[in-house]
């Protein structure tokens, strides 16, 4: 891994602090999440202390900083999902797949993210699982998908 | 496509089209920009918008399936992709033109309609259930018994300046913008215009920045151009983070060019080298696009070095924001961008004296920002001639929530706030109107009565509103305000920086105050209710101390939805406190739950499941719920196999 981070790393060789953003964005576009190592080497590449770059990585929604699951499910939680019910459809996953919101299962099948607007209103409440969409969720609708996931 | 084919293309357009204010084009431009228009066509064309919300709808599969098509009856047409058209309850959406027969639109499309769609349309018939209307074009047929766009209720109530060109025109395509008179609003500014120009252009067009704040553009651009430096910074706040508002997400994937253009002239009237857009970076649509045509722009030569030979130089980065609410304000947001956290700063100095880096700079948001090109083309008196007196031109609205139509819309400014209800249909059959709220966690919702009050930002403020920045939620009678409400001050706590105490602080106990409100103690002795009780008493106060001793924007107007229901629906928490009712049946804890004496079997699997004993009977006969022992929980509901439990 720490191969890979050096790579990305040799884009932004003359850089300075406002780089560090694209840097951790590609870091985690790359390997899934932030590592301590990964934030490491990045302290060490552009000469800042590794406390500030997990502090400005931890104030933004965007990072994460474990891997994320085989099965990794979004769920919009925007003004319009709340009102059609996200928050029992979130419940339902929570407690099927026994992870919390932002956490991934200990086998590492399955992580959770709950996500401030997917921006699809028309259709909510949205989720995503790995990038595909499902739209207009009722209970049962879930229930159903999580048992094709957890099938699998 | 080859390069040289481009190279010639590109050559055509700077020759020809962004020349110095046309009156008119020779017939054999014109003639050609018809080509580039795909309004002169030679063999069919089916468009399907795809944008990130017709994505959800499934607009990818029905992409797939004309792609297979085609593939399999081995015809020749084109597919080009589109934007929205803004009817978002009605994607996914196709448009069909074919050679000698108007543009025509059809709507709610599902893979499996592909083939009865296109059999039928190639074959000049319509399968009619499903079309949404045509086009108007002068030189092509009509189709019999379908509704031109524009006459739609829709599209007739509304004035799209900014929209014009969304649903309309590939957005992966900078020659599709420049047919239609895009960046012909560049040149001229560049040929004929000093940055004094610009910037006095705006403030006489009297364009107010639709962030929310309505402070004047052009003022804005002068303050920073008057600043003397070496370097100054142009930023386009294109981080929409309010939850369910999607105006910008819209406008951005379906007409990228259109916010280039107007960065660049930004730019310009300010002479600053560097500009910047500030978009989300989970909106991957949203993103690509942008790269797309700021990469175009390159290629054409209306981005880099000296573009257009007039000296003048200019780049474009995209920083794609890592997802903060707090970065929608500017100094946030430049701290971002400087790679550091999302926290405001103390103002003055405004960032048009000390901004990026140390340098001026003029932070506008992207409808703003879409807006300046039409205002340079077609001059300030036709801009101030639309709108109110104190507010100019259009704004742009997302309606979500319990409309029956979600959808993106723009109104004159002017236009009374029941247009808005109009256009999206209300709520659903056998549901009442309950409000509509404006402007996501920070802004206030509006009762029936009240929707006469129009669109401008000094009416609206006389009325004790905002126009925020365009998302809107129509709430119906299944909507419970304490839900939303607490909703809103989960997300302002949850997205607080941190930095001011009253905003930090403030949010959380407002926060708890509401939950109290609508939790209900395991027992209720003398001392939860009275907690309870304190909270309410104090909860005014505290939104009164939030508001004047924030920090920024954030703090200082969480507390507007909490304020303003009080006022509008405080029946609705006198309800919750003191009958402990919730009339919505939302909040879970104030719940009762009943069985249906018909449906239930007296299978006691409910019985066995109750926490607190709650539910006695016999088997095998009706069983009933003690309602002084429920505590709402719900697990009966959930068990029961016969949906014979039901709350109230």
């Amino acid at each position: 891994m720490e191969n890979r981070i050096e790579i990305l790393l040799e884009k932004y060789s003359h850089s300075r602090r406002d780089s560090l953003i694209p840097i951790l964005q590609d870091i985690q576009e790359e390997v899934g999440y932030l590592s301590e190592e990964a934030i490491v080497i990045v302290g060490k590449h552009l000469g800042i202390p590794t406390s500030k770059i997990f502090g400005l990585a931890t104030f933004y929604n965007q990072f994460r900083f474990e891997p994320k699951g085989i099965h990794h499910i979004q769920v919009c939680h925007g003004t319009a999902c709340h009102m059609l019910g996200v928050v029992s459809i979130i419940e339902i996953i929570e407690k099927r797949l026994k992870i919390k919101a932002g956490q991934t299962s200990r086998n590492g099948k399955y992580s959770l993210e709950v996500v401030t607007c997917i921006g699809a209103c028309s259709q909510s409440p949205v989720i995503s699982i790995n990038g595909v969409y499902y739209s207009k969720l009722t209970a049962e609708r879930i229930k159903q998908i999580l048992e094709e996931i957890m099938g699998e | 496509m080859d390069n040289q084919d481009n190279a010639n293309i590109i050559k055509f357009f700077l020759e020809n089209v962004l020349i110095n204010d046309p009156s008119g084009y020779p017939k054999l431009v014109e003639d050609r920009l018809e080509v580039f228009r795909r309004n002169r066509i030679s063999k069919p064309i089916i468009f399907i918008g795809i944008t990130s919300s017709s994505v959800c709808a499934g607009a990818l599969n029905v992409k797939t399936a004309i792609e297979e098509y085609i593939a399999e009856n081995q015809l020749e047409i084109e597919l080009v992709i589109i934007g929205s058209l803004g009817i978002c309850s009605d994607e996914p959406m196709i448009d069909i033109h074919i050679p000698g027969k108007n543009r025509i639109v059809f709507r709610k499309v599902t893979p499996n309609d592909i083939q009865p769609i296109l059999d039928g349309v190639l074959n000049k018939y319509l399968p009619l259930e499903m079309v949404l209307g045509q086009y108007r074009h002068k030189f092509h047929e009509p189709w019999q018994d379908v509704p031109y766009l524009d006459e739609l209720p829709f599209f007739k109530e509304q004035n799209r300046l900014i929209l014009a060109n969304c649903g309309v025109i590939d957005p992966n395509s900078i020659f599709d913008y420049m047919a239609r008179g895009g960046y012909r609003a560049l040149a001229k500014a560049i040929r004929n215009h000093t940055y004094e120009d610009i910037c006095s252009m705006v403030e006489q067009s009297g364009l107010r920045g639709r962030g929310g704040g309505g402070y004047p553009t052009g003022t804005k651009w002068r303050k920073a151009l008057q600043v003397s430096t070496d370097q100054r910074y142009m930023i386009c706040n294109a981080d929409e983070s309010d939850p369910g508002a999607f105006v910008y997400r819209l406008l951005m994937e379906s007409d990228p060019h259109r916010i280039i253009e107007g960065l660049i002239i930004g730019a310009y009237a300010i002479n600053a080298s560097k500009a910047f857009i500030y978009t989300r970076n989970s909106n991957r649509l949203t993103v690509e696009r942008l790269e797309r045509a700021i990469e175009q722009a390159y290629e054409v030569g209306l981005l880099g070095h000296n573009i257009l030979d007039s000296g003048f130089n200019i780049d474009i980065v995209i920083r794609k924001g890592p997802g903060a609410y707090v970065c929608g304000e500017e100094t946030a947001l430049i701290r971002s961008i400087e790679g550091k956290r999302g926290t405001p700063t103390d103002k003055p100095p405004y960032p048009t004296e000390q901004g990026l880096f140390g340098k001026p700079t003029v932070v506008n948001n992207v409808e703003t920002i879409a807006n300046i090109s039409s205002i340079v083309l077609n001059g300030v008196d036709w801009y101030s001639s639309i709108g109110t007196d104190n507010s100019k031109g259009t704004k742009i609205f997302s309606i979500s929530g319990k409309a029956l139509n979600t959808c993106v819309v723009e109104l004159t400014m002017g236009t009374p706030l029941s247009m808005i209800l109009e256009l999206c249909g209300g709520v659903g059959s056998g549901r009442k109107f309950k409000a509509m709220h404006l402007g996501g966690p920070s802004g206030f919702s509006v009762l029936p009565d009240e929707l006469d009050v129009p669109i401008d930002f000094d009416k609206l403020k006389a009325a004790g509103l905002a126009i925020g920045s365009g998302g809107i939620q129509i709430l119906d009678d299944s909507v419970c305000i304490i839900d939303m409400v607490k909703y809103f001050m989960y997300f302002i706590q949850k997205e607080s920086c941190g930095k001011c105490i009253p905003c930090r602080e403030g949010s959380r106990r407002m926060l708890e105050i509401l939950q109290n409100i609508s939790k209900r103690p395991q027992t209720e002795n003398g001392h939860n209710t009275l907690e309870r009780f304190k909270g309410v008493i104090h909860l005014e106060s505290l939104a009164e101390v939030m508001r004047d001793t924030s920090l920024c924007g954030l703090g200082q107007t969480a507390p507007n939805p909490v304020l303003r229901s009080l006022k509008l629906f405080r029946d609705e928490y006198e309800e919750h406190i003191f009958d402990r009712k919730c009339q919505a049946g939302v909040c879970r804890d104030l719940r009762t739950f009943y069985i249906d004496i018909e449906k239930c079997t007296g299978c006691t699997a409910c019985a066995k499941k109750c926490p607190t004993n709650a539910i006695i009977g016999t088997p095998r006969s009706p069983y009933f719920v003690v309602e002084d022992k429920c505590i709402g929980c719900g697990i009966c509901e959930e068990v029961c196999k016969f949906s014979a439990v039901y709350f109230k």
